[in-house]
């Protein structure tokens, strides 16, 4: 259960203040499925790095789950993000030195899951992802489809709550994005809140619910 | 993010940007090598310089007539006062002291030594029994001068004089003649080469009396005395020239000197010596640092993305600083362990080229080296991995 209440983010340019994010009021239950749209520079980014503790709001109030996260330190956030967040970047930002299956389970690592518990848990993702046979391969040996994969199997392989997708499929072709877009929304049908920016209208419209933002406001939001 | 992940994660990082990390390993190792060998050279020219002092005696105290004229130095220049004679009863009466293990009264002359035919000029010292324990000389054949007899008609050649007269050996009992004076060959010394000023192997040495004879003198030129210990040697020295001034009615006009003090001003000098260029060698350690921290600052920087991917995928500040911290450690550990390795070596390719040098890296050396090292390291990583824990995750995840 997510709730942001009047959040503002403002960017200094020069002596201009821009208002990525003016206001914004936003409830997202656990599980629903939703997409942001608007115009490039209308706060989705800024948005989705709120929302998933990345970025500090300069006013308003953010709860999840129940309690409120907006002033918690740093590192309180970053327990929250591993916990109960998963990133999915349109540059995928794999570490290029690990193979997939290093990158994917990194944040078993950082979690501190005990060794013998990780490498299954990481199997289960590859078997999960299709990537059993890429396990071994770095990201520099891997097509776009498979590497998007990969960040999808990392983001996800903590079972986070909320799953947050910048852009997903705009590294992709039409064909591949549509085979990522249906692996995420198999994570939504599991029960996992998803949260996706996208510029496709057709992509857009396949969320249970629409969000449409300029500049730094909200100005729809339908079912 | 536990020790063992975090070391595992930057080894792997250390071990996949290879030149890099080679480069840097190679440079704290050449530092670190650089402290071994340098200190090993400063360590093996003490020990040479020790060596050869105590290979003319150890706790030495020569005794000469006349006061230098500097207090501590050499007596070359003497004051222009003649001084007293030393004689033989000198001699005895300083080897009543009771620090004195051993003496030996010493004249030195040049005299035709004629011997098989041959005749030629040679350097004839003049001493008892003693000379030979007291002055590390060693036999090489036959035996050296008669105990208690300061008139035995004895001669003992060095080993070049020996080969130079009796070239087809069997030389011990043989008939020589030192100006008027008819000895028998005793003893041939060992060969020993040139040490301290004095060539053994091209000397002959007879028996006191009658090199004072020969020599036409009742004066000795010094008398060497082996003190019981190396503790024993301030206060010999002051019994000695308490006794000579005695002896010379209050007049204090003998130089005593002690191989122990001349040794031990070799032995700061050379230390000093030592710890200097291990000194010079540790600044280029500390310049392997700068590099080490250049190299990682460009690595936080090339990594930027790759730190905001961590933040946000939930590493906390702390495990970005100790992964940059852990990659540094790896590079400064390896490139101690090279240099430790690459100073041996070195050292030991010294000591085989040039084996009269004793030169063993000492071990504090070593241990600085390595220390020095693994600290650069800890410190040249400390800007670097801050720098990364503080980035801004949003800001990194776009490369900025
Ligand atoms: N770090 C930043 N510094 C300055 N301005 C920023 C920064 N991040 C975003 N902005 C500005 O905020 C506005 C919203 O940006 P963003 O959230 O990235 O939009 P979108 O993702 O919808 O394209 C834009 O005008 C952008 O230029
Ligand atoms: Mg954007």
């Amino acid at each position: 259960m997510i709730r942001l209440t009047a959040i503002k983010r403002v960017f200094k340019m020069g002596d201009q203040d821009v208002f990525a994010l003016n206001g914004v009021d936003l409830s997202i239950n656990s599980g629903e499925y939703v997409s942001i749209m608007g115009p490039s520079g209308s706060g989705k980014t800024t948005l989705l790095n709120v929302l998933g503790l990345l970025d500090r709001p300069d006013s308003g109030r953010y709860e999840l789950d129940g309690s409120d996260v907006t002033d918690l330190s740093e590192t309180e956030q970053a327990r929250v993000r591993r916990d109960k967040i998963g990133f999915v970047f349109q540059s995928f930002h794999l570490v290029p030195r690990l193979t997939a299956e290093e990158n994917i389970g990194l944040p078993l690592i950082l979690s501190g899951v005990p060794h013998s518990e990780r490498q299954s848990r990481v199997n289960e993702a590859l078997r999960g992802f299709d990537l059993v046979d890429r396990a071994q391969h770095r990201p520099a040996e891997l097509s776009g489809g498979q590497r998007q994969r990969v960040a999808i199997a990392r983001a996800t392989i903590l079972r986070p709550t909320a799953l947050l997708a910048d852009e997903p499929t705009g590294n992709l072709d039409h064909k591949i994005g549509a085979e990522v877009m249906n692996l995420l929304e198999s994570l939504h049908h599991a029960g996992t809140t998803l949260i996706l920016v996208t510029h496709d209208r057709e992509l857009g419209a396949r969320a249970h619910r629409h969000i449409a933002m300029r500049d730094g406001e909200i100005v729809a939001d339908e079912k | 993010m536990n020790l063992r992940d975090t070391l595992e994660i930057s080894l792997k990082t250390v071990v996949s940007y290879r030149t890099r990390s080679i480069l840097i390993v190679l440079a704290m190792a050449l530092g670190v090598a650089a402290v071994v060998v340098l200190t090993a050279l400063g360590d093996g020219a003490r020990g040479y310089v020790v060596g050869k002092f105590s290979s003319i005696g150890t706790n030495l105290i020569i005794v000469l007539p006349g006061r230098a004229e500097t207090a501590g130095g050499f007596p070359g220049a003497l004051l222009a006062q003649t001084p007293r004679d030393l004689t033989l009863e000198d001699a005895h009466f300083l080897g009543q002291l009771p620090q004195v293990k051993r003496y030996a009264p010493l004249n030195v002359g040049v005299i035709e030594l004629a011997a098989a035919g041959r005749l030629r000029e040679v350097t004839v010292l003049g001493s008892t029994a003693d000379l030979l324990p007291v002055r590390h000389m060693k036999l090489g054949q036959g035996s050296f001068l008669a105990h208690g007899s300061e008139y035995s008609a004895q001669i003992v050649l060095g080993s070049k004089i020996a080969q130079e007269f009796f070239p087809q050996g069997n030389v011990i009992g043989q008939r020589v003649r030192l100006g008027d004076r008819r000895f028998l060959v005793s003893g041939i010394l060992a060969v020993q080469g040139e040490s301290m000023g004095f060539n053994s192997d091209e000397l002959v040495i007879i028996p006191i009396g009658h090199a004072q004879s020969l020599f036409n003198t009742s004066s000795l030129f010094r008398i060497l005395i082996e003190a019981r210990s190396r503790s024993d040697i301030v206060s010999a020295k002051e019994s000695i020239l308490d006794l000579m001034k005695r002896r010379h009615d209050g007049e204090e006009d003998v130089t005593v000197i002690t191989q122990d003090a001349v040794l031990a001003t070799f032995d700061r000098i050379l230390r000093a010596l030592t710890l200097g260029v291990a000194g010079i060698a540790a600044i280029s350690l500390a310049v392997a640092g700068i590099l080490v921290m250049n190299v990682m600052l460009v690595a936080v920087s090339q990594r930027t993305s790759e730190i905001g991917l961590l933040k946000a995928i939930g590493a906390p500040s702390s495990d970005v600083r100790r992964l940059f911290f852990a990659e540094s450690l790896w590079l400064s550990l390896a490139g101690a362990v090279l240099g430790f390795v690459l100073g041996q070596f070195g050292s030991l390719m010294i000591r085989l080229v040039y084996p009269q040098l004793p030169a063993w890296p000492p071990v504090w050396a070593s241990i600085a080296g390595v220390t020095i090292a693994i600290l650069t390291g800890i410190l040249a990583s400390l800007l670097p991995a801050s720098r990364a824990a503080k980035m801004n995750p949003v800001k990194a995840l776009a490369g900025r």
